[in-house]
């Protein structure tokens, strides 16, 4: 079931001749750091299910790029990704934003996880209430 | 020939799933044994037809017949053999050809092993049957591997070479026996509701867990094709496609645990029912999200929506039916014995309460960006975060209760005497704990906790088999120690990579250095080397570790000129602890190339983990082969 996402990927992957950028890493290491962390949070929107920290694509390597870029103009990561999503639409967060047509997608899973509980206590109450057979 | 011999023999498989359905069905209703007959014959000659289907495509392939589209379309001349046979699965229709051979011999099986009463059987048969009409009109109609060209073309188009790989080759069949086996489970369950049979999981369990095993090995497999392949290291991405095999894993897990106090006390007899249902929808779900294209754009998905319509309506159909029948028939069922809250029925439906809700996790993050883009056009991603902060503390609230279940008996489990069975896996947990909290930078205290809980596992696991000794460890309880333990195993690669990897990304010239990890890596040259259907740059690599060498390795690229592709083929170097990952990334100039390195420490416990769960399933699968009727016992009985 993988082929699909290999090829989807080979063939968007493949076209820019998997380029890589240049190791631009930033000198100081704790704003390096910060980069890298900031990169696993932005979607590679050309790919499928990559973060731009791991993807041979060239839109991910220009987008590594800017982040150095807007880091070193001093920026703060929330205005960083303020100013991408500005651009690219929440798409690019790796974590969808806690909004109104987010809810249901956040609180499903809780939602679900208590109905589950709340079931089983029902099921255990009454099968312990049950006299016992067999 | 080969093309017209697979299509006919494709038209009279349908035949006889039409046979199966109807003969099937009608012996579930009649105590006659003329139409079960029947059923098991044309199940049997089904599986004939649609081997002899797939056969005739695989020798199409093999021996380069471009006049099959299909064929064309996806293979080579120069391509190796073993993925000119591989590549009939590689692409949609001969995946789907697959799909329905692979539930041929479940059918096959089915008719051969007739476990469970006559008429259970029987039902199942018509079942299986029906799924097979379904999917046969599917190929016949949408997706006809056979269909001709004229003229025949010279050379065909190749197969993408990122497929062309050991792993890729044996994980779709891999995957498929895991996703159609769900269709075994599927139709005993329907059968139990048509025959109004009680004892159904019993009857349907090998085919579960032959289910389970081939689908863990499966992602285990397509997991681990990823790290090395896609050249970053990665293993997981929580893409839809690996999502789409995740969900109806976790399904059968809790069906497998479900169905062990349903066959032993009749508890949860319906919910087990409905968990047989829900695994083989999501496994139909799966395939269509990955089939109809609708994963690479709602809008791709629109412009051709024939196939991924027929698989809408297969499911709606499938999934539809199957609850209609359980509504008018569950309720029927009997309720099974009673049990006290402190229990091993308890602990099993804990198990489910989590796995139900992982899954659901699971589905929602997969389908709600898909849902909110076709209704209101806004497109977000679901990520890792998003299952950081949801799927990942369910899973590891679950794994912490684990070692409870197998100490508490049927009916009326002790608490305390469990509890004073695990205080040295207790003490296990709290030293890896602290250890790892003293010990390792970077300080974290999920990689601790994520640690202990696999400590916690282990241990419990070995005191398990300690006090029962190589004797009086049963089959049964081997399993369960082996799958919890497998969990563990790949709890810690996972935390070991996530908290330790190192990696380094340079440009090296000839007999520059870098280092990461401890490791100096030395670039002595990069050389041309031709493959059988590629040109590859290979960089010839020194590893150093205290100034002594202790490897060459040789990151490729690779340039496939039929497909006009170009891969990335890493070097990995492993010590089961620890992996050296190379990759080697553009030419700056004539003499200068980009080295990406990782250090990813314990690595290959992420599928080392997979293996030894599976070894547990084949251990469960051995001790039912072995007594396939056992006699239930009501008693508080060794662990399962």
């Amino acid at each position: 079931m993988k082929q699909l996402l290999a090829i989807v990927f080979a063939l968007l992957v493949s076209v820019p001749a998997l380029a890589v950028p240049a190791p631009g890493t930033l000198a100081d290491p704790a704003l390096e750091a910060r980069a890298r962390a900031l990169q696993k949070e932005l979607r590679c929107m050309v790919c499928q299910g990559e973060s731009i920290d791991e993807s041979n694509a060239s839109l991910a390597a220009d987008l590594r790029a800017l982040i150095r870029k807007h880091i070193q103009a001093g920026e703060s990561d929330a205005q960083i990704k303020q100013y991408l999503v500005a651009r690219y639409g929440d798409m690019i967060l790796m974590k969808p934003p806690f909004e109104s047509n987010t809810y249901a997608l956040w609180l499903t899973p809780f939602l679900v996880l208590m109905v589950c509980l709340g079931a089983a206590a029902w099921v255990v109450i009454r099968a312990s209430r049950r006299p016992a057979s067999e | 020939m080969t093309g017209e011999i697979g299509l006919l023999a494709l038209c009279l498989a349908l035949a006889l799933a039409i046979v199966q359905t109807l003969s099937g069905l009608s012996g579930a209703r009649v105590a006659g044994s003329l139409s079960r007959g029947i059923a098991t014959s044309s199940a049997t000659g089904q599986f004939v037809f649609v081997a002899l289907a797939f056969g005739a495509l695989i020798y199409a392939s093999v021996t380069d017949d471009f006049s099959i589209a299909n064929v064309a379309e996806n293979s080579h001349t120069l391509k190796p053999l073993i993925y000119k046979i591989s590549g009939v699965w590689g692409n949609h229709e001969g995946s789907m050809l697959l799909w329905v051979f692979v539930l041929s011999v479940y059918s096959a099986a089915i008719a051969f092993l007739k476990r469970g009463s006559d008429r259970l059987t029987s039902a199942a048969l018509g079942v299986q049957g029906l799924v097979a009409v379904a999917f046969i009109v599917f190929i016949l109609f949408t997706s006809n591997p056979f269909v001709r060209l004229d003229p025949a073309p010279f050379e065909g188009n190749g197969l993408n070479p990122l497929l062309q790989d050991f792993g890729l080759a044996v994980h779709p069949p891999m995957l498929y026996t895991g996703y159609v086996g769900l269709s075994a489970a599927f139709a005993y369950a329907a059968a139990a509701l048509i025959v109004r049979e009680r004892d159904w999981a019993r009857a349907a369990r090998p085919f579960m867990l032959a289910a389970w095993i081939a689908l863990t090995l499966g992602i285990a497999l397509g997991s681990w094709w990823a790290y090395y392949e896609l050249g970053w290291g990665g293993f997981w991405f929580w893409d839809p496609v690996e999502n789409a095999s995740l969900m109806p894993w976790l399904v059968a897990t809790a069906l497998l645990h479900s169905a062990l106090a349903t066959e032993r006390t009749g508890a949860f007899r319906t919910w087990t029912l409905l968990l047989a249902i829900a695994g083989f929808s999501l496994s139909l779900i799966g395939t269509f999200l990955v089939r109809s294209g609708v994963l690479t754009s709602v809008h791709a998905f629109a412009s051709d929506p024939t196939r991924g319509t027929y698989i809408l309506f297969l499911i709606f159909g499938a999934i539809g039916g199957a609850l209609a029948l359980f509504a008018w028939r569950a309720p029927s069922l009997e309720e099974g014995a009673s049990f006290e809250p402190v229990s091993r029925e308890t602990a099993l439906l804990l198990n489910n309460v989590f796995l139900t809700a992982s899954a659901a996790t699971v589905f929602v993050g997969t389908l709600y960006p898909l849902a909110l883009d076709t209704f209101t056009g806004t497109k977000i991603s679901v990520g890792p975060p998003f299952y950081a902060a949801t799927f990942a503390p369910f899973f590891f609230a679950m794994l912490i209760l684990v070692p409870f279940g197998p100490r508490l008996g049927w009916h009326r489990g002790n608490l305390r005497a469990a509890l004073r069975t695990l205080y040295p896996a207790l003490g296990a947990a709290l030293l890896a704990f602290a250890l790892i909290l003293a010990f390792t930078t970077p300080r974290s205290l999920f990689g601790a906790a994520a640690f202990a809980v696999a400590a916690w596992l282990i241990a419990s696991s070995a005191i398990d088999f300690w006090t029962r000794g190589w004797r009086g460890a049963s089959p049964a309880s081997v399993a369960s120690m082996l799958g919890h333990a497998g969990l563990a195993v790949t709890l810690i690669g996972i935390a070991g990579t996530t908290l330790w990897r190192s990696e380094a990304l340079e440009v090296l010239g000839p007999h520059d250095s870098m280092y990461v990890g401890g490791y100096e890596l030395r670039l002595d040259d990069v050389v041309g080397v031709k493959g059988p259907n590629y040109d590859a740059a290979r960089a010839i690599v020194t590893v150093k570790r205290n100034g002594e060498t202790i490897a060459v390795m040789h990151p490729e690229r690779r340039v496939f000129p039929a497909e006009r592709q170009e891969t990335v083929e890493t070097a990995i170097r492993t010590t089961i602890f620890t992996d050296l990952y190379l990759a080697l990334g553009d030419r700056r100039d004539a003499t200068h190339w980009i080295l990406r390195a990782y250090v990813n420490p314990l690595a290959p416990f992420i599928w080392l983990g997979g293996l030894v769960m599976a070894l547990g399933g084949l251990a469960a699968l051995w001790s039912r082969m072995r007594k396939p009727r056992a006699v239930p016992d009501a008693m508080a009985a060794p662990a399962e």
